[in-house]
């Protein structure tokens, strides 16, 4: 009876302070799918930005936030829908740290987040389409767009002097939207691609793909696929019957993989992946030690989707989404008191006391146009059989 | 001096355009051809002997190359390699003895039983389906869903880079160790087999059971013996066909199922029943897939003067449409000349 009394009491304590509460935060990744191997470092990192800011109480009053995980499966746009849905009806988020792939991220966005008011803050979502999508302001992402990646393309094979290219895209929103992407850009700066041809992921044999993209020709070869699937067996095909001695590869085809493949037979080629030599990401290794891999891909925007937030609630002094949307890009920009990760505390308490902040984060984060990640990528080159950092763009 | 000059280019020209064609088409066409043709012997000895289209042969070859993958990684763990040449040749024996294992135990345990029911054929086909499925799960379960490596040894014969320093032409030329072994072997295969079926007592009552049951049955055949040989025989083929195309492709257990359509079209063109047709329709499908879809621009390029060099790839059919093709030769056989090109069984 006692216990009771107590328990009623600490309730009536709680339901007391008015102003401080429990924001819950949705974060939907697909954590079954095709990208179960990096979503959990994803969540990880998300999680740890909501640890650091409950960890300071700076957040609206001593306020606490909850993640609440749910599955994106990255390519069910009903399951997606369903998932999202039920976070915002049963769980109540207040914000939506998600969704991680193309397709189910535009899903959730037109379904779910527009009829709800919701905010979405996309950590890797990539495909130029979702840049147009109708949003209300209410749609942003920590990733580049693809449209940015194809002008980075463009830029490093030009200034490598490779004016005529090869395409082989895999065959899905990210590989058109990308080769499609890179088309324009690579055309409007005066380059000639000879074909841009699609192929199916995980077949045996592409030798006849391969066959067509050497009757085309062209100085290089762009394979946008995935090293685990299509990509590195039109590789494998094209160093075989000698088609082309070199490649460009975007993000997709980066990974310690693809130099065990193919070793010495990628010298002198070429490649980019999001990433960035800022203070940022060195820190948020230190922070994650080694509870999770820092490094994993699109870990570190998934910190800074979580930490925008919790930073735009922080600034509108309220976490109604339809009040704090409008806060996201001027806390993500310049100017302001520079952030990095770990400094969340800090930003919080400087909000509070009215100074504007300019959120870094772990991914340099620089939000333009309809609020996407202006995009800083990582230029690669082979050399002797090793994948080289040629610089930063 | 001008004159040689000019007809030097020339000849350089056909020759270039000889070697695109060749590194292109006319190579890996071989190599395609001689796997679906030892495919399709499997599938057509099954229809001449044991009357029935075998829908489970895809998995057979994928359960094959599976045992012989297994065996490769065992052998390479001990140390043991063939040098130059992949150790899986060396593991190909026991793959064959896998395969005719378990298909001797679906025999006993599946086919038999409608065998001796005198099941009409149609109900054959659809068993043998759900022997399909089961295998494959088989295969998954024992090897997983995904990409398996096992060749080792040299990768090339004669490789792109090497054959243009040696020629000095622009085109280069690559002819892979798989390849050249996938033509031997099947070359080596089809020679014992024929020698087996003409020429021994077993194989003469084969094809005396093909050809005709009853009177086989009347002058003294065993037909349990019959029905034996032929399972053991088509496990020796699948299972080498098997290992070929993983070797000189890569192995996943799911692309035994897309071979499927390719091996029946190859058996039917050549006539269901005909070991001779099933090699004629093995090479006619490799051909036409890789035909049809190749560009020809390139070959066009060194071929005509300058001034009619095509703007366009001069491709039929996109890669993606490869399948369409044997689906087409296949419909059109069965329309105009339902026996196949080498007069089989009517389908």
């Amino acid at each position: 009876m006692r216990k009771l009394l107590l328990a009623t009491t600490a309730v009536a304590l709680t339901a007391g302070f008015a102003s401080a509460e429990d924001i819950k935060i949705g974060v939907i990744l697909g954590f079954t799918g095709p990208l179960e191997a990096i979503t959990p470092a994803m969540g990880d990192g998300a999680e740890l930005a909501i640890a650091e800011v409950n960890a300071s109480g700076a957040l609206l009053g001593g306020s606490t936030v909850s993640p609440v995980r749910a599955d994106s499966t990255c390519i069910d746009a009903g399951a997606a829908t369903a998932a999202a849905e039920r976070l915002i009806t049963s769980d109540g988020v207040k914000g939506i740290m998600g969704a991680d792939c193309s397709g189910v991220t535009g899903a959730i966005l037109s379904n779910v987040a527009l009829p709800n008011g919701m905010v979405m803050i996309s950590p890797s979502a990539t495909s130029p389409g979702l840049s147009t999508a109708e949003d209300n302001g209410l749609f942003f992402r920590t990733a580049p767009s693809d449209a940015r990646q194809g002008v980075v393309m463009t830029e490093v094979l030009l200034e490598e002097g490779i004016n005529e290219v090869a395409v082989s895209y895999v065959n899905n929103d990210y590989g058109k939207g990308l080769a499609d992407a890179f088309q324009a850009a690579y055309e409007a700066a005066g380059g000639t691609i000879t074909i841009n041809a699609a192929h199916e992921d995980l077949k045996a044999d592409y030798s006849a793909e391969v066959g067509a993209l050497a009757a085309a020709g062209g100085e290089r070869l762009v394979v946008a696929g995935y090293v685990d699937g299509g990509g590195s067996g039109v590789v494998r095909a094209a160093i075989d019957s000698g088609a082309f001695d070199t490649f460009h590869f975007p993000d997709g085809m980066i990974s310690a993989k693809l130099v065990e493949n193919f070793g010495s037979d990628l010298d002198g080629s070429s490649g980019q992946v999001p990433g960035t030599n800022s203070d940022g990401a060195g820190i948020f290794a230190k922070l994650a030690g080694d509870s999770f891999d820092a490094t994993s891909p699109f870990a570190a925007e998934s910190y800074d989707a979580a930490a925008l937030i919790m930073l735009a609630m922080q600034s509108a002094g309220s976490s109604d989404p339809s009040v704090y949307k409008d806060h996201v890009i001027s806390v993500s920009n310049a100017p302001g008191l520079k952030v990095q990760p770990g400094q969340l505390g800090l930003a919080l308490q400087a909000l509070a006391a009215g100074v504007a902040v300019d959120y870094q984060g772990a991914s340099a984060v620089e939000l333009i146009g309809p609020g996407e990640s202006a995009g800083n990528y990582r230029q690669i080159g082979f050399e002797d059989g090793a994948e080289v950092t040629v610089k930063f763009r | 001096m001008c004159a040689n000059r000019f007809w030097g280019d020339r000849d350089d020209e056909i020759l270039n355009a000889i070697v695109v064609l060749s590194n292109y088409v006319l190579i890996p066409a071989v190599a395609y051809g001689s796997q679906l043709a030892l495919g399709a012997l499997g599938v057509t000895l099954i229809y001449g002997i044991l009357r029935f289209s075998n829908f489970a042969h895809g998995d057979t070859m994928a359960f094959g190359a599976m045992a012989t993958i297994l065996v490769t990684w065992l052998f390479q763990s001990w140390g043991i390699s063939l040098g130059p040449l992949p150790t899986a040749l060396l593991a190909i024996p026991f793959g064959i003895m896998a395969t005719a294992a378990l298909l001797l135990t679906t025999d006993r345990l599946v086919y038999r039983f409608y065998r001796q029911k005198k099941a009409p054929p149609v109900i054959l086909v659809i068993v043998s389906m759900g022997v399909m499925f089961v295998m494959n799960g088989l295969v998954r379960f024992i090897i997983g869903p995904n990409d398996q490596r096992f060749a080792d040894g040299e990768r090339f014969i004669i490789s792109a880079r090497e054959f243009k320093k040696m020629t000095g032409l622009s085109e280069g030329l690559a002819f892979k160790t798989t390849q050249g072994i996938t033509i031997v072997t099947a070359i080596i295969v089809v020679m014992t087999l024929f020698w087996f079926l003409n020429r021994t007592r077993t194989g003469k009552s084969m094809r005396a059971f093909s050809d005709n049951e009853d009177l086989a049955l009347l002058s003294g055949i065993n037909p349990d013996r019959v029905v034996m040989v032929t399972w053991i025989i088509v496990a020796a083929l699948a299972a080498t066909a098997g290992a070929l195309y993983g070797l000189d492709k890569s192995f996943k257990p799911f692309t035994y199922l897309q071979l499927l359509l390719p091996i029946f079209a190859a058996a039917v063109v050549g006539g269901l029943g005909n070991p001779v047709g099933a090699i004629a329709g093995g090479f006619v499908i490799a051909f036409s897939e890789i035909l049809i879809t190749y560009p020809l621009k390139r070959v066009l390029k060194y071929l005509l003067p300058e001034n009619l060099e095509p703007s366009t790839l001069v491709q039929l059919l996109s890669t993606d449409y490869k399948f369409a093709v044997s689906f087409t030769i296949l419909i059109i056989v069965l329309l105009f000349r339902p026996t196949g090109l080498f007069k089989g069984k009517s389908v």
